[in-house]
């Protein structure tokens, strides 16, 4: 096997660390099954026919993989929710509704590494007994599902799919399905309503936990795209080794998506808690632009609380109590929590001192209100409201009481909705009020305080007298 | 908790402890104890998305202690401590779980309330003094408990179609709507007739009825009773009569034999609506809109206002005093034999035990009701359009009613019968007579709401009253006694039925000391073995089960098979 060497200009960064990233970019490299299998492609699928399905459940608990999607949740943990003695079909599903602004990892695979993916879901549903699976893919990328169909269909000529594979005895079909252009889809049971041809209107949970009510309401089990190409290479090197990856309880490598104010935007897969903001934005990203300051990093996706770039995170407890400037920060899952926002996506979204804080909170604002589903009461009203409030914001036509409202109404929606989208929605508004509440109050005017804008309104007050 | 009961789960209420079954949704529990939780999207009889959020409450569960720490100690009734979680739970979809805290009262489900209030109010039209729900509508409720009394809402409202005809019967107005999806859910899980569905995102949704469809099943009226505000409303009744101004009267519906529950809604002895009430062993909380609109002709010019008695070919005017006396007349000097009565199975109990004194007293040779049949549909309508034909078997004591009938018209074409009277019923219309038929007949009486061919025959026309203007019992197909209720007076002169037939007794030499329809009901209890020992109080607005015939109301049936599922509460 000879050196890999990546295209000019996207080489890796050295403090990059390339397991599901490898090929990505890579001279040479295409989404042929040929060249996959001339590098070792399809053998841990074979490898996993050799093993017991709760063995590879058991490895991948012991990798610690948490789930790159958005939640963080272990992905060995998620496949033990099944239901013991099981009668009905088991379903798995991998969520390439890739939809949070500023996440494009997902893409990549898709795009440049399809059969990692297909090994890596393969093995899965081995592990998990699914027979049948789906990768729901967002109709953004119709060349990304053009690309998948193609290598299922090459995996189904070399037996890798379909029946019997390899003489296992194991039948795996897998479909790919695209969506229709909604934000909601990526929330796995809104994704499941979604593939049932429903409106993609997230369940209540209880009692439609996936794991036990899924799709067509048997188990399922739903999975991100980096998480489930993750799968393979636990199988290759085990998952106490892959483990020694990363840092404890955030093992592995994931890739960080950096877009915003900085040199060199783009995807960097890095050790878990091995790199920091500060590395990740100076080192990796060549630093901020010419001339400009740090003022803020929303580290995991839109939704992800923002972190201010002078504040002082006191994390951990007892002997391990420490403080960290925004630079500080190891870019894993625990860390972030503690510092108030989240890892979420890796969506890394860096916003320097040339940014109208409340152009940036309208432009997430918009995001929100546009991608609502519109099921449940606080975050349908809420998301337009907030929206609206901060447009008005942008344009001057706010008063400084505005905030306040601005602020009660993220809170009337956050902890209340049926899906996380509620989080997803308020807490951008929760931390910029916090964060930022001088700045957005200076765009306000205190002499619009009396003006009412909406015609009920002003009717209302007359009424008053 | 205590092992004596295992079916039973101790659950914390505002600080009470009470026992409920296992797999009681929260909402009900609160319910059970008095505990009012508001809601909009959740409905017994239909699955719950939870999606309104207006029955979030601060919920908790026993402390779960850290590998190490000891377990919590259970006080002198066994139950644990409650460790309150942070996050607000929705009461309507959850069930409860073995020491379970719900409190309805804290601050932080207040919050919750309010703060869903003001969300649904924010692009809500607030048109109350123009909306027909006003005075019965949930948003209207919850806001006086649970409102802000100010807006912060400072925006332009989302504007959304309105006045929109999304079936013959129904209208909608998207302003007002607040995506409860209660029509949707009862229109694809009830009157498996899924026309409805939201499009469009965010606040921006619409409630829509698909392309091509319109919402027209016959079933469609009952998604504007469930509508918790004012966004579906009845071609019939929008913009008739405020809701506050009506009398109520629970009554039962006479279109068929399932006597679905209703209740009649009048003002000043004009029936405005009509709406079913929920009964679970009848019509759970649902009827069908071609029973429900079928009151109109309550009202009609045709109807009967005062007797008449033929004077040559011509009818005219008179008073129940002559009406009655002329009927004497014309039957002294006939045999029973002679004499045919032919009542009806839209008769009350009441009514028919009354008729079979005079059928008695007049020792008539030949007694029968017309029967009334069409297609079962199904859901709630029996295929026998009668509501008391059990009743006629029972109390008149036909075996098989309508079964004389053929023999009557060729008894009075041989001359065999020279009377008729007809008890509420139309011959010619509904029982297939001749006009020829009944012109050989010496005498024909007619008792009946509207003018009709047979009236127009007959030599004394009584006007009876219609099926809201009385009183009385009725045996429904599957055997079960229920209760009609007078909801209006009738127009004029008019009689109840079981009065007319009392002074035709009185009339032809008779007597009764019979004064009230209770007093019929007394009687019935008497004599009636099926009916020993009743009470009209004991029968209450639910009726009770009085006889076993083995007939099931489909829509029922189904009803029970998704709550063994667990998908409504029922």
């Amino acid at each position: 096997m000879s050196a890999i060497s990546y295209r000019s200009g996207k080489e890796p960064h050295p403090k990059e660390h390339r397991v599901v990233f490898k090929n990505v970019d890579r001279e040479g490299w295409d989404t042929s099954i040929a060249t996959y299998e001339s590098e070792g492609g399809y053998e841990q699928l074979k490898k996993a026919f050799g093993m017991e399905p709760s063995a590879i459940t058991d490895e991948v608990k012991k990798a610690g993989l948490r789930g790159r999607g958005g939640a963080g949740f272990p992905a060995g943990v998620k496949w033990g929710f099944l239901p013991p003695n099981n009668e009905k079909p088991v379903y798995l599903i991998c969520n390439a509704d890739e939809s949070e602004p500023g996440t494009f990892k997902d893409r990549y695979i898709i795009h440049q590494d399809p059969h990692q993916l297909i090994e890596g879901m393969a093995i899965s549903c081995f592990a998990t007994g699914a027979h049948l699976a789906y990768i729901y893919i967002r109709e953004e990328f119709p060349e990304g599902a053009e690309i998948l169909e193609k290598a299922i269909a090459e995996a189904h000529e070399k037996g890798y799919l379909g029946k019997d594979i390899q003489g296992s005895g194991f039948d795996l079909e897998i479909y790919v399905h695209r969506g229709a252009g909604a934000y909601i889809c990526g929330e796995e049971t809104g994704l499941i309503e979604s593939l049932e041809g429903k409106r993609p209107y997230p369940r209540i949970k209880p009692p439609y936990f996936p794991a036990a009510m899924g799709l067509y309401l048997c188990p399922t089990i739903v999975n991100n795209v980096e998480t489930l190409c993750h799968v393979k290479h636990i199988l290759e090197v085990g998952g106490e080794k892959w483990s020694e990856t990363g840092t404890p309880n955030n093992t592995g490598t994931r890739i960080l998506c950096v877009s915003g104010d900085v040199q060199k935007p783009g995807y960097f897969e890095v050790e878990v808690g091995k790199v920091t903001m500060g590395e990740l934005i100076n080192d990796m990203c060549g630093g901020l632009k010419e001339g400009r300051e740090l003022k803020a990093v929303i580290p995991g996706g839109s939704s992800a609380k923002v972190l201010r770039a002078d504040e002082v995170f006191s994390v951990g407890k007892g002997d391990d109590a420490r403080e960290l400037t925004i630079w500080d920060i190891p870019m894993d899952f625990d860390t972030l929590a503690a510092c108030g926002s989240m890892a979420g996506s890796g969506g890394v979204i860096v916003i320097d001192d040339s940014r109208s804080i409340s152009w940036v909170l309208n432009n997430i604002n918009n995001f929100y209100a546009h991608e609502s589903c519109g099921q449940c009461t606080p975050c349908r009203e809420g998301s337009l409201w907030m929206k609206k409030i901060t447009d008005r914001v942008v344009a001057g036509k706010a008063s400084p009481s505005d905030i306040d409202t601005l602020d009660g109404v993220a809170r009337n929606i956050d902890g209340r909705t049926i899906c996380a989208f509620g989080e997803a929605a308020s807490w951008p508004t929760e931390s910029f009020v916090e964060k930022f509440r001088d700045e957005l109050v200076a765009d306000t005017d205190p002499e619009l305080e009396d003006d009412f804008l909406n015609a009920e309104a002003i009717t209302a007050a007359a009424n008053l007298g | 908790m205590s092992e004596e009961k295992p079916d039973l789960i101790d659950v914390q209420i505002n600080g009470e402890w009470h026992s409920f079954p296992k797999g009681t949704r929260m909402i009900e529990a609160c319910r059970q104890v008095g505990v009012e939780v508001p809601h909009y999207c959740y409905h017994p009889k239909l699955t719950s998305p939870g999606n309104c959020r207006m029955c979030l409450v601060e919920m908790g569960m026993p402390p779960r202690p850290r590998p190490g720490d000891d377990p919590p100690e259970p006080d002198e009734d066994g139950h644990l401590p409650i460790s309150w979680i942070p996050r607000p739970a929705i009461a309507c979809a959850n069930t409860i779980a073995p020491n379970m805290g719900i409190r309805t009262e804290s601050e932080m489900t207040e919050e919750c309330r309010k703060g869903v209030m003001e969300l649904l109010l924010a692009n809500h039209p607030l048109d109350c003094p123009i909306c027909d729900q006003a005075g019965e509508c949930s948003l209207q409720e919850f806001s006086v408990e649970h409102g802000n009394g100010e807006s912060r809402f400072r925006e332009q409202k989302v504007k959304k179609p309105k006045n929109v005809d999304v079936g013959p019967r129904i209208r909608l107005d998207d302003e007002r709507c607040i995506m409860c999806s209660r029509c949707i859910r009862f229109t694809d899980e009830i009157a498996d007739d899924p026309v409805l569905g939201f499009t469009d995102r965010g606040s921006h949704t619409v409630l829509t009825v698909y392309p091509g469809k319109e919402l027209a099943n016959n079933y469609s009226l009952n998604t504007v009773d469930i509508c918790p505000v004012g966004a579906l409303t009845s071609n019939d009744f929008r913009f008739q009569m405020r809701v506050w101004f009506m009398k109520e009267v629970k009554t039962i519906d006479t279109n068929c034999a399932t006597g679905a529950n209703i209740t009649v809604y009048s003002r000043e002895d004009k029936i405005y609506r009509i709406t079913p009430r929920q009964n679970n062993d009848v019509n759970s909380d649902w009827m069908p809109d071609s029973h429900r609109l079928n009151f109109h002709w309550i009202e009609s010019e045709a109807r009967l206002t005062e007797p008449l008695v033929k004077d040559g070919d011509q009818h005219r005017s008179a008073s129940w005093q002559e009406a009655l006396a002329t009927t004497a007349d014309k039957l002294a000097g006939l045999e029973g034999s002679e004499i045919a009565v032919i009542a009806s199975a839209r008769m009350t109990n009441e009514e028919l035990l009354i008729t079979n004194r005079f059928v008695k007293h007049l020792e008539a040779g030949h007694v029968d009701t017309v029967p009334r049949t069409g297609e079962a549909d199904g859901y709630l309508i029996s295929a026998d359009r009668n509501p008391n034909t059990l009743g006629v078997k029972t109390v008149l004591g036909l075996d098989d009613p309508g079964s004389q009938l053929s023999a009557i018209q060729e008894g009075i074409e041989q001359g065999r019968i020279k009377a008729v009277i007809s008890l509420q019923e139309n011959l010619i219309e509904d029982a297939g007579f001749s006009a020829d038929t009944l012109k050989k007949l010496d005498f024909l009486l007619v008792s009946y709401p509207l003018a009709n061919p047979t009236a127009d025959l007959a030599d004394v026309v009584l006007p009876g009253a219609a099926w809201a203007e009385k009183s009385g019992t009725m045996l429904n197909i599957t055997g079960r006694l229920q209760r009609l209720n007078k909801a209006v007076d009738g127009p004029g002169l008019t009689l109840e039925p079981w009065e007319i037939v009392r002074d035709l007794i009185q009339a032809t030499g008779g007597g009764n000391g019979i004064y009230s329809v209770n007093d019929l009901f007394q009687q019935l209890a008497a004599e009636v073995s099926e009916f020993e020992g009743l009470t009209w109080g004991r029968i209450g607005d639910l009726g009770i089960p009085l006889i076993e015939t083995g007939e099931t109301i489909p829509l029922l049936e189904r009803e029970k098979e998704r709550i063994a599922k667990g998908l409504i509460v029922g």
